[in-house]
């Protein structure tokens, strides 16, 4: 059985028909990569996995079905989401920020862990603890995103171009913590349009394209398919 | 001229701040809605004058019971702001169930006429049952501290009058700060009252959280009600005899303070508050003298609404505001 399984998952956004059956399944432990172009679909994909936008089909997480739940219900069951544009909160410190974060755990002990293990990933947010998010870069913007999707411990980790907007270094960096991230036993579902570097550090990936999944197979396939190379990778 | 005016200023700060006060907890109801649903709740001076009446119904409850005679006057007035707060939170939280959830994704101007609807049935629901009861929508309530103090103002400055000032006075002015004090520490430094803030700032984000949004729009209805409510009650403490309209001018005149200090930020309400609080008590204790007698001190009104159109012109954003861009 798989982590994540979505199954014919359907979505209208915006009067759009944005997604028209997608199949897609992520295994405990990998790092999928959902990759396509600009309005494709990639974002409402996983939009429809968190329960921000009304969908037709199936989509289960660890054998429960997800799908009819309310987008908090879902954070709570494990999937962690960082969405298109980083979307910390802006006015927030960044201590309050990661404190959100972890707004289902009770223990104030363990936030403190999970605080200093976010440190660990990213030492810039201990300097700027206490600033306000919006006052950042982008790039710390983006970590403090990542961290602050880490808070809840999830089972699978959901990023929604998590590149977009960065200088290089800041990429690589960023794509770097993302393998760390799963070596430590995160599942990991990266949307991207970075399409070589997300098919470099993932085991899987699927292509989309205007709402349906038309290519799916190893990372490394994906990678030499002349189809992926001529479309994405130019 | 200038040495009456300075002769009565002690007078006036003292009832400014008190009026202030009234205005900054009432606008905090405003503020807090606004923020995390930009919807102007305009229904919430109506929440204030409920408040003034479940206030002045159980106070003569108790007074029926003899309890006014047996328990002291504080911990009755405490007593009564809390039953008061109470009530008037679950009928804010009623408000946005009834009127404004259904609407939540309909235009802003539908909910604010929705709006104005729950304002109108609150004042004639209240007239109605207040008639009932008491045969007169007009009420004069049981004062709990009557007396006045004498402030020897005089003697920090020959320039200086004494101040008379009721003892209510000092009450409204302490319960509005620990209010006022109370929501800051909630809203700074706990984990709802930060997710408070999340909610404000971007809903969906705060959902992927697993921060139950319904639940914090419930909380914020609740607490700025309860406010609300609480002031009702100081109100009719101060002034004796309310009525089903007593909402109507105070709740148009704490929006004024919400947008005075930038609508949507919480110390921003408490600054406009006591701005037009003391602005107004100035005016109507001196207009008559500055003017000559040709404008008296009902033309005191006259300034928080040009207040209102001044800020709306010049800083839409408000005082502590930061403007807002639309995005695209």
């Amino acid at each position: 059985m798989s982590l994540l399984e979505m199954k014919q998952v359907q979505a209208y956004y915006g009067g759009i028909h944005a997604l028209k059956g997608i199949d897609l399944a992520v295994e405990e432990g990998e790092i999928v990569s959902l990759i396509g172009s600009n309005g494709a679909g990639k974002s409402t994909t996983l939009k429809a996995i968190c329960g921000q936008v009304k969908t037709k089909g199936t989509i289960s997480f660890a054998g429960k079905e997800i799908q009819a739940q309310p987008p908090h219900a879902t954070a709570l069951s494990g999937i962690a989401h960082v969405p298109e544009g980083r979307r910390i909160f802006p006015k927030l410190t960044v201590k309050e920020n990661l404190e959100m974060g972890a707004f289902s755990v009770r223990d104030k002990k363990v936030i403190r862990e999970r605080i200093e293990r976010a440190f660990a990933h990213f030492p810039r947010l201990k300097e700027r603890y206490h600033q306000q998010g919006g006052t950042m870069s982008g790039g710390e913007q983006q970590m403090l995103a990542i961290a602050r999707a880490m808070m809840m411990k999830p089972r699978i980790l959901l990023l929604d171009e998590p590149s977009m907007g960065l200088a290089p270094v800041m990429v690589d960096q960023i794509f770097e913590i993302i393998e760390e991230l799963n070596r430590e036993g995160t599942t990991i579902l990266l949307v991207e349009q970075n399409a070589y570097q997300a098919l470099q550090i993932a085991s899987r990936g699927y292509v989309i394209q205007t709402g349906e999944i038309i290519m799916q197979d190893s990372a490394r396939a994906l990678l030499h398919s002349e189809l992926v190379k001529e479309a994405y990778l130019a | 001229m200038l040495s009456s005016i300075l002769s009565s200023l002690p007078q006036v700060l003292i009832d400014g701040l008190a009026l202030g006060a009234i205005y900054a907890v009432v606008a905090l109801g405003y503020t807090m809605v606004y923020g995390i649903l930009e919807l102007i709740n305009f229904a919430h001076g109506e929440v204030f004058m409920t408040g003034a009446f479940v206030g002045t119904a159980t106070l003569f409850i108790f007074d029926d019971a003899g309890f006014l005679s047996s328990a002291p006057g504080w911990i009755v007035y405490f007593l009564v702001i809390l039953i008061s707060m109470i009530i008037t939170g679950l009928l804010g939280v009623l408000i946005e169930r009834i009127a404004y959830r259904p609407l939540r994704r309909a235009p802003k101007l539908i909910s604010l006429i929705s709006a104005i609807g729950v304002s109108f049935v609150l004042q004639d629901l209240i007239r109605f049952i207040a008639e009932l009861i008491t045969g007169n929508y007009i009420v004069s309530g049981i004062s709990l501290f009557r007396g006045t103090f004498e402030l020897g103002t005089s003697s920090l400055s020959s320039t200086f009058n004494d101040s008379f000032v009721k003892n209510n006075t000092f009450i409204i002015i302490g319960v509005a700060i620990l209010l006022m004090l109370a929501l800051d520490l909630f809203v700074n430094r706990t984990k709802w009252g930060v997710a408070m803030r999340a909610v404000a700032q971007d809903r969906e984000t705060a959902s992927l959280m697993s921060i139950n949004v319904n639940k914090v729009i419930v909380l914020t209805f609740f607490i700025g009600s309860a406010l609300g409510g609480a002031t009702g009650v100081l109100f009719a403490q101060q002034y004796g005899t309310i009525d089903p309209y007593i909402g109507y001018i105070l709740g148009l005149k704490a929006f004024t303070a919400a947008v005075l200090g930038g609508i949507g930020n919480i110390r921003g309400a408490m600054f406009g508050g006591l701005a037009i609080g003391l602005l107004e008590m100035f005016a109507s204790a001196n207009l008559g003298l500055i003017t000559h007698g040709n404008f008296g001190s009902e033309y005191k009104d006259v300034f928080a609404f040009a207040i209102l159109i001044l800020v709306l012109i010049f800083k839409p954003e408000g005082l502590f505001g930061r403007a807002v861009k639309e995005k695209v």
